[in-house]
């Protein structure tokens, strides 16, 4: 039997070479999901009979002769928070349970133009609310690398996935980290996009001005493959930027000789001890790989997170008030409708989705809304500004992923602002809208693994991916 | 003086339940309120910038006049759309009587 | 045959309120725009089909549709602010959130402090100019029906049942200033502004089908203090509703306060054929729209040369319409028959009548009076009218005779007149024989001639009614009161 590459890129190469199947591919990642997904529970669905019948398809084109995409039968995980015709979409939510979307996400059509394969809808923290993947109504997803803590979140079953070799990529969406602080807890690279360059149609929402779809990967390279397969205009979604998607698999492997790297003097403070030491020593790297290190301040950084945990809700507040149990997913009961509404809410949301619901609802309401969501805003261009002083000197920055490494089950889901903390790093992008991705880079605490952040400018991609290609080949050299 | 950072009651939060038709029973708004008040806590952070003539940022990346054509595009089918609703009737959307809201 | 200037006057004082009150009146109308689509996504704006067919995910407001606007609703909405003489400015989008089971998102997609239209006006026909704060577009609702009960309403109904075709319907809601000071004012406003949304193709503009709907805020004050507490009327389908609501409001305000009580805000619902309003609900604090930037929509800021475009595309308005119909006719432009033509959309047939060689008072009177059906083009060509308004002219016919001929035309789609007159034996009647006819009904009526002679014009009615008789309606009217006042002297 053929060896199936572990990545992407080398699973197009090798099909669309005939070396090996499509069919064959999607059986070893099948019976690898079968091997270990009841251990890790990185999937709400896997959609095995559709993914051989869509190889088989694959196979029969190349067999016939007929184009091929240029992902055709690479196998792919897809957060459950895009929608897939016909397929059940659920946010991890009661309130959606059993829904099926009458309609494709953009990134999922695109997907699947370029022949890739859906295995299945991954776990998440319900709409994309947390930090760890506990929040999902489903159960929680584990980190394949020690199952007794979490994986991040809230893409968590994405980067679980991908981490377990349930598919070499996968897709997840980012809010305020929720790609890069799992890639992180993970061990993989996640890619967050410029906001705009990654269509949102279909991405079902929890805040839209922060909201960004990007891609889980083994490697660096094919994180900038599947980045450029789902980038690029769309026409369903007004916020998209009017480009076509940018060529980026080539900087991956072009170094850092003579690039300006920003290194944070007024970094907000918590960060594990040994998460700092591989930070300084990826600033070593680069500088040895003929980098130059450039020390950059960023003074609105620390209210970044209060700025966030102010618009996100409230954008929330709006974007999830449509579960009303009138057109879809739950419904309880009652005598009247406004009641129907208040007993299908209550029953349809977890705690998390609630606090943020009303903290939201608090942050917009009469008598709040210039203290709270108004200046939130402006703290907002404040962050921007900062970022926009920076990227005058430099084209990149490094900072950590996550102050912290995957942590246990159960240590953090009583206390909402010890959870919040955990994306303190990652949030200030989201809210600037600039692209930023994680790569693994050696391991913390409990030999679990420590992710780098690589930030850019808007549609910085091509620099970001240098970075992080040069972060990643050094990253064997370190512990 | 600026209300943010002032705690948030469980009066508030009861209100802010209804207006968010989330059904939350007395023990639970305390429950909540704590949590809350915590989060609300931490926001007083900001209080301490000076935001005047800082204007307000509301989309990251800016665009204007994104504008569509006015041509038809295919619809949905209304009995796919119809067989995931809660409940349906005569081709339409069925929910108990509309009573306790605004006109 | 100018319409009397005193009669509106006379109009503005019978709305004048008994006890010194004076009525203060503000109105809000919705128009849907004439697009082929909604105002943020492909599905049909068509009235009438199937239910919850013009559906796609963002009308449902299904998880993960997003907005994108329609350019020929925002081209449509600028016509409206430049008609109604509005600054146009650039503009963003808001979201109003409420729960509703006819509001697919549970928040309304609408302009809030920044909309795209504002501070201009409307003058009325009779001449009052109605500040017109700002015209702004949003998004429709869907449509509830109420089953069972025994009214069909909403209260004691059994259930409600849900049509999101009309969500997502582009309206442009259209808000005055309270300047309008009486009924007839809050009428001609509607009047006025319900042709101007017809000429310019921004909307069918029919308060029958709910393409437009009116909403009245109404208060009393005496003149000189603070404006009084003003309640919102809601459900006024016509016009002639719309007055009566209004005076029937204002009514109410007034014995409430008259009887030392106070007028609470609330919404109140018309009551057509009881002729009343209801207390529909009371405004309260808990009205909270958290109104907040729609962050799936980017800032719309029309270009200097779109508007001007738009404006330089824009058709002849009915002010201006009724202007040239004056001058073609020496009718005034508040005159009921120049008002009427213009609203009816027939000022160019007119025209086109008289380009054809017709008689332009003839051509008029003509048509708003034999044409309130036809359209603002009718069937009957500008040159078969243009000939029968010569015959009358030229006394070939008497008025009489034209009307029959004028009823003939109507009733065929046209004709040549003067062949119509001859198949019913009309022809103009010699003078001599006319006077002769008039002296014979002085010797009939001489009490009636007595009358005249000392001066009573309304006397002549009897002697002219016996020639109209003796010559079957052939006499020409003007000829034979021209031949009286000769033998008067």
């Amino acid at each position: 039997m053929a060896i199936i590459p572990t990545t992407a890129s080398g699973i197009a190469a090798a099909i669309a070479s005939k070396q090996i199947s499509a069919r064959e591919v999607i059986d070893s990642y099948l019976a690898q999901i079968t091997a270990r997904e009841s251990d890790i529970h990185a999937f709400n669905l896997v959609t095995a009979d559709a993914a051989r019948a869509h190889a088989d398809a694959i196979d029969a084109d190349i067999a016939a002769g007929r184009p091929i995409g240029p992902l055709a039968g690479v196998p792919i995980a897809i957060k459950d928070n895009l929608c897939t015709h016909g397929v059940e979409t659920t946010c991890s939510s009661k309130i959606l349970e059993g829904w099926k979307p009458p309609y494709d996400a953009t990134v999922v059509s695109r997907l699947r133009d370029a022949g890739a394969i859906m295995v299945g809808k991954t776990n998440l923290d319900e709409f994309a609310m947390g930090s760890s993947t506990e929040n999902s109504a489903f159960g929680p997803t584990r980190n394949p690398l020690d199952t007794s803590r979490v994986p991040g979140g809230s893409s968590g079953g994405s980067a679980a996935a991908v981490a377990a070799g349930f598919a070499p990529v996968s897709l997840g969406s980012d809010t305020g980290g929720s790609i890069r602080q799992p890639a992180a807890m993970c061990g993989v690279v996640g890619v967050k996009p410029t906001y705009g360059l990654v269509s949102r149609y279909g991405l079902c929402a929890y805040a839209s001005s922060l909201d960004q779809v990007g891609p889980f990967a083994t490697t660096v390279a094919d994180a900038a493959l599947i980045t450029e397969a789902i980038a690029g205009h769309d026409a369903m979604d007004s916020t998209s930027i009017p480009q076509p998607a940018p060529a980026l698999v080539a900087s991956v492997s072009q170094g850092v000789a003579g690039m300006r790297i920003g290194r944070v003097t007024d970094l907000p403070a918590g960060a594990e001890p040994e998460v700092i030491a591989r930070l300084n020593e990826a600033f070593a790297t680069l500088e040895a790989a003929g980098a130059t290190i450039v020390d950059v301040t960023l003074p609105s950084l620390s209210y970044a997170l209060t700025a966030y945990y102010l618009i996100a809700p409230a954008e929330a507040s709006s974007n999830l008030a449509r579960y009303d149990g009138v057109r879809y997913g739950l419904r309880v009961n009652a005598v009247d409708t406004n009641s129907m509404y208040g007993a299908t809410r209550a029953a349809g949301f977890g705690d998390e989705v609630k606090r943020r619901i009303m903290l939201g609802t608090y942050a917009l309401s009469a008598g709040y809304y210039d203290a709270y969501y108004g200046k939130a805003l402006k703290v907002r261009r404040l962050i921007a500004e900062d970022f926009e002083r920076a990227y005058a000197q430099v084209e990149v920055i490094l900072t950590p992923t996550s102050p912290v490494v995957a942590f246990p089950f159960g240590d953090k889901v009583d206390d909402p602002m010890a959870m919040y903390l955990c994306d303190i790093y990652t949030i200030p992008t989201n809210l600037a809208g600039h692209p930023a991705m994680s790569v693994p880079f050696g391991t913390g605490a409990h030999g679990m693994p420590v992710g780098i952040q690589v930030l850019a400018p808007a549609l910085g991609e091509a620099p970001m991916f240098r970075v992080g290609g040069a972060l990643e080949n050094a990253a064997g050299g370190v512990k | 003086m600026s209300p943010s950072g002032t705690p948030i009651s469980a009066a508030d939060v009861a209100k802010v339940a209804r207006l968010a038709r989330l059904d939350i029973d007395e023990a639970n708004v305390v429950h909540f309120t704590e949590q809350l008040a915590k989060v609300i806590g931490h926001f007083s952070d900001i209080d301490a910038l000076d935001l005047s003539g800082v204007g307000p940022m509301t989309q990251p990346f800016p665009l204007v006049n994104v504008l569509r054509e006015d041509i038809e595009q295919p619809c949905l089918d209304t009995d796919e759309v119809l067989a995931a609703a809660p409940s349906s009737d005569q081709r339409r959307f069925r929910v108990p009587p509309i009573i306790g809201l605004d006109d | 045959m100018t319409q009397d200037p005193l009669s509106s006057i006379i109009a503005t004082e019978a709305q004048m309120l008994e006890g010194g009150w004076e009525l203060i009146v503000g109105l809000e109308v919705h128009v849907e725009l004439a697009t082929k689509t909604k105002l943020f996504s492909g599905s049909p704006n068509r009235f009438g089909d199937e239910p919850n067919t013009n559906i796609d995910p963002v009308t449902l407001g299904l998880p993960g549709a997003l907005p994108v606007l329609n350019k020929q609703a925002v081209e449509l909405a600028m016509r409206i602010g430049i008609a109604l003489n509005c600054s146009i400015q650039p503009c963003i989008f808001h979201r109003k959130n409420y729960f509703y089971p006819d509001m697919p998102k549970a928040y309304q997609i609408s302009q809030y402090d920044i909309p795209l239209n504002i501070d201009g006006f409307l003058v009325l026909p009779s001449g009052t100019r109605i500040g017109v704060e700002r015209a702004h577009l949003e998004e429709d609702t869907g449509k509830s029906t109420h089953v069972g009960g025994a009214t069909g309403r909403i209260h004691g109904s059994d259930y409600s049942l849900i049509d999101f075709n009309r969500a997502g319907v582009p309206l442009v809601e259209i808000v005055s200033r309270p300047d309008i000071r009486t009924s007839e004012h809050a009428k001609e406003y509607v009047a006025e502004l319900r042709a101007i949304l017809e000429v310019i193709g921004a909307s069918d503009a029919k308060m029958e089908e709910g393409s437009m709907r009116v909403d009245a805020n109404v208060s009393v004050h005496k003149p000189g203090t603070l404006f009084g507490t003003r309640c919102e009327i809601k459900n006024v389908n016509s016009i002639r509703a719309l007055g009566r609501a209004i005076d029937y409001e204002a009514r109410r305000q007034i014995d409430v306060l008259d009887s030392g009580g106070t007028i609470r805000q609330e919404t109140r619902h018309w009551d057509d054929a009881e002729g009343r309003t209801h207390t529909l609900r009371v405004k309260e604090d808990a009205d909270d729209y958290r109104y907040f930037p729609e962050p799936d929509l980017v800032p719309l800021a029309p270009s200097a040369e779109w508007v001007q475009a738009v404006r330089d595309n824009l058709p002849m308005l009915p002010a201006a319409r009724r202007t040239a119909l004056s001058a073609l006719t020496g009718y005034d432009t508040q005159s009921e028959a120049v008002i009427v033509v213009v609203e009816r959309g027939q000022h160019d047939y007119v025209q086109a009548v008289v380009d054809a060689g017709g008689d332009a008072v003839r051509a008029l009177i003509y048509v708003q009076q034999g044409f309130a059906e036809a359209g603002p083009v009718p069937t009957v060509s500008a040159a078969d009218l243009a000939k029968l308004t010569v015959l009358e002219r030229d006394a070939k016919l008497s008025a009489t005779q034209a009307k029959t001929v004028l009823a003939e035309l109507v009733e065929h789609g046209g004709g040549d007149a003067a062949a119509i007159a001859a198949a019913k034996g009309f022809e103009a009647m010699d003078t001599s024989a006319v006077e002769a006819m008039v002296d014979e009904a002085i010797a009939a009526d001489p009490g009636a001639w007595a009358k005249y002679m000392a001066g009573d014009e309304k006397a002549s009615g009897a002697i002219v009614g016996r020639v109209m008789k003796a010559s079957q309606g052939k006499a020409d009217g003007k000829i034979v009161t021209a031949i009286m006042q000769s033998r008067r002297g």
